[in-house]
């Protein structure tokens, strides 16, 4: 499956950038119209956590897509949509620090030190901030072979991220959606060490 | 032509209003007098009680709409749309262990006896948001006499129904059922604890705890257990549900202390629901006035 150019540059790509800008669009608008429940605040934080949880998952799905059905122009949205991971991650961290804790400083820094969660989404976000800043055609071409090195941190820091999600449920009552993206995350890492150990 | 009548209220009867402004601080002096006297005589005034806080209250809707319920549902709108399977006719309570007048009781049979009186109550969750609550009912110690408890009751320990038609939360196993949760009996008899059937002076709805439900306003909000079956006395400490399943997470006592965390999150805030800024968390959720002494020579941190 292809689509023709220049449909794809100037369709397709556009089409699915709008796309990804859905979300945030409805939590403006959730925000706008107070429609985000009785806490609008945890709320929107915790959709934004999941949305960069979403991307990250269907960054992971590229290349199996692209094994499965041979569509090889879906390799050219990968970077957009890590890219977008890292913006709703950008914005899930600014929800936390300035709506949640309000630039308490010193109860972020406890935070970090003291909640497993917490320190988890923190690591998490530093592992992805080079993988953002390095996904420019310049950084590509400087770094070489140690690029694609540096951006395998995709595989750990998403596993991260699921963790962060499991340890900020409840321990027992709301694990359905940690367990979901576990399997998902176990299916796109599962084949790739199918493929790793059939060559 | 010129009526001369003489007012109705004459200038001296006219309470001050500066005095009239500050009536509630008198009422709640007078609520720490009751308590000296340990008398459990809910002070009433004007049909409400100097037990209440003077807080803003929590809007209907939010309150009704934002429920840890999971017998409902886990998530916490859930509650609020299957609340519809939660019939709470018929209700029986049932009435038992160390006390002189056991018995299976119908709804009406424990509710009859008592008249209702508002109190406004903050409500803390241990999860880190509060709200405050105006509540219909009746004190806790008014029906636990009734039963005549007898010496060896040291606790009381109480139960949410256990149907799996009518909670349909209950399908799956996160915790063991039925919910199941305790106090020592001086804290069960303390003018504070409470039993609602009320709020903002309608039928408590389900998601709420309908048709009865235990208010602990000193506590975190999961020992205010809802939608009563059972009440029993016991000697021992009960087990209660959440300190079963996570116990390093959830204790036995639950009060409301900004000094002990909880292991994933602090407890020194708490964002009440509908402002922006959170509020620092009070000790014992700023009633240690009154219920402090329940715990002199406790270490709280161990007995979290």
């Amino acid at each position: 499956m292809q689509i023709r150019e220049p449909y794809f540059t100037k369709l397709f790509k556009p089409a699915v950038f709008l796309l990804a800008l859905v979300p945030l669009v409805l939590l403006g608008l959730g925000v706008w119209q107070d429609t985000l429940g009785a806490n609008p605040i945890e709320k929107l934080t915790r959709s934004l956590g999941e949305w960069a949880l979403r991307f990250l998952l269907l960054t992971l799905l590229v290349s199996p897509l692209r094994r499965v059905t041979g569509w090889t122009q879906i390799l050219r949205l990968r970077r957009m949509l890590g890219l977008f991971a890292f913006f709703y991650a950008t914005l899930h961290l600014c929800s936390y620090v300035v709506l949640d804790q309000f630039f308490d400083w010193a109860e972020i820094w406890r935070d970090i030190l003291k909640r497993p969660f917490i320190t988890v989404g923190m690591l998490t976000f530093l592992l992805l901030l080079p993988l953002a800043l390095t996904s420019f055609k310049l950084a590509m071409r400087k770094l070489g072979r140690n690029w694609s090195r540096l951006h395998k941190l995709v595989y750990p820091l998403t596993m991260l991220a699921v963790l962060h999600f499991w340890w900020l449920a409840d321990s027992k009552a709301r694990t359905d959606m940690p367990l979901l993206y576990t399997v998902l995350l176990a299916i796109l890492l599962g084949e790739r060490l199918y493929q790793a150990a059939r060559k | 032509m010129l009526i001369k009548r003489p007012s109705d209220i004459r200038e001296h009867e006219v309470t001050d209003f500066a005095l009239y402004q500050r009536r509630r601080e008198f009422l709640k002096t007078l609520g720490g007098f009751a308590l000296l006297g340990a008398s459990g005589l809910p002070l009433v005034a004007h049909g409400k009680s100097a037990f209440s806080t003077d807080d803003e209250p929590t809007p209907y809707d939010d309150i009704v709409n934002y429920n840890n319920f999971i017998e409902l549902g886990t998530g916490k709108e859930a509650p609020a749309e299957n609340a519809a399977l939660l019939k709470t006719s018929p209700w029986s309570v049932t009435v038992d262990g160390e006390c002189a007048k056991p018995g299976q009781f119908t709804l009406e049979d424990i509710l009859k006896p008592h008249p209702t009186e508002e109190r406004i109550y903050r409500l803390r969750c241990v999860e880190g948001w509060s709200m405050v609550i105006p509540w219909q009912g009746f004190p806790l110690a008014a029906l636990l006499k009734r039963f005549q408890p007898t010496s060896k009751a040291k606790y009381v320990s109480f139960e949410t129904l256990l149907d799996r038609a009518r909670m349909p939360g209950q399908k799956r196993n996160p915790i063991g059922w039925p919910y199941t949760e305790g106090l020592r009996m001086d804290e069960a008899m303390h003018p504070l604890s409470f039993i609602a059937t009320g709020l903002y002076g309608a039928t408590l709805p389900a998601q709420s705890g309908a048709p009865l439900r235990l208010v602990v306003p000193w506590k975190y909000g999961y020992k205010s257990i809802k939608s009563i079956v059972r009440i029993r006395f016991v000697e021992q400490q009960p087990a209660t549900s959440w300190s079963v399943e996570v116990p390093d997470e959830y204790g036995f006592y639950a009060n409301v202390n900004p000094e002990v965390d909880h292991p994933r999150w602090s407890q020194r805030k708490e964002r009440r629901i509908g402002e922006f800024l959170k509020r620092e968390t009070l000790p014992f959720n700023g009633y240690a006035e009154q219920v402090a002494s329940l715990y002199s020579g406790m270490d709280l941190r161990a007995n979290f």
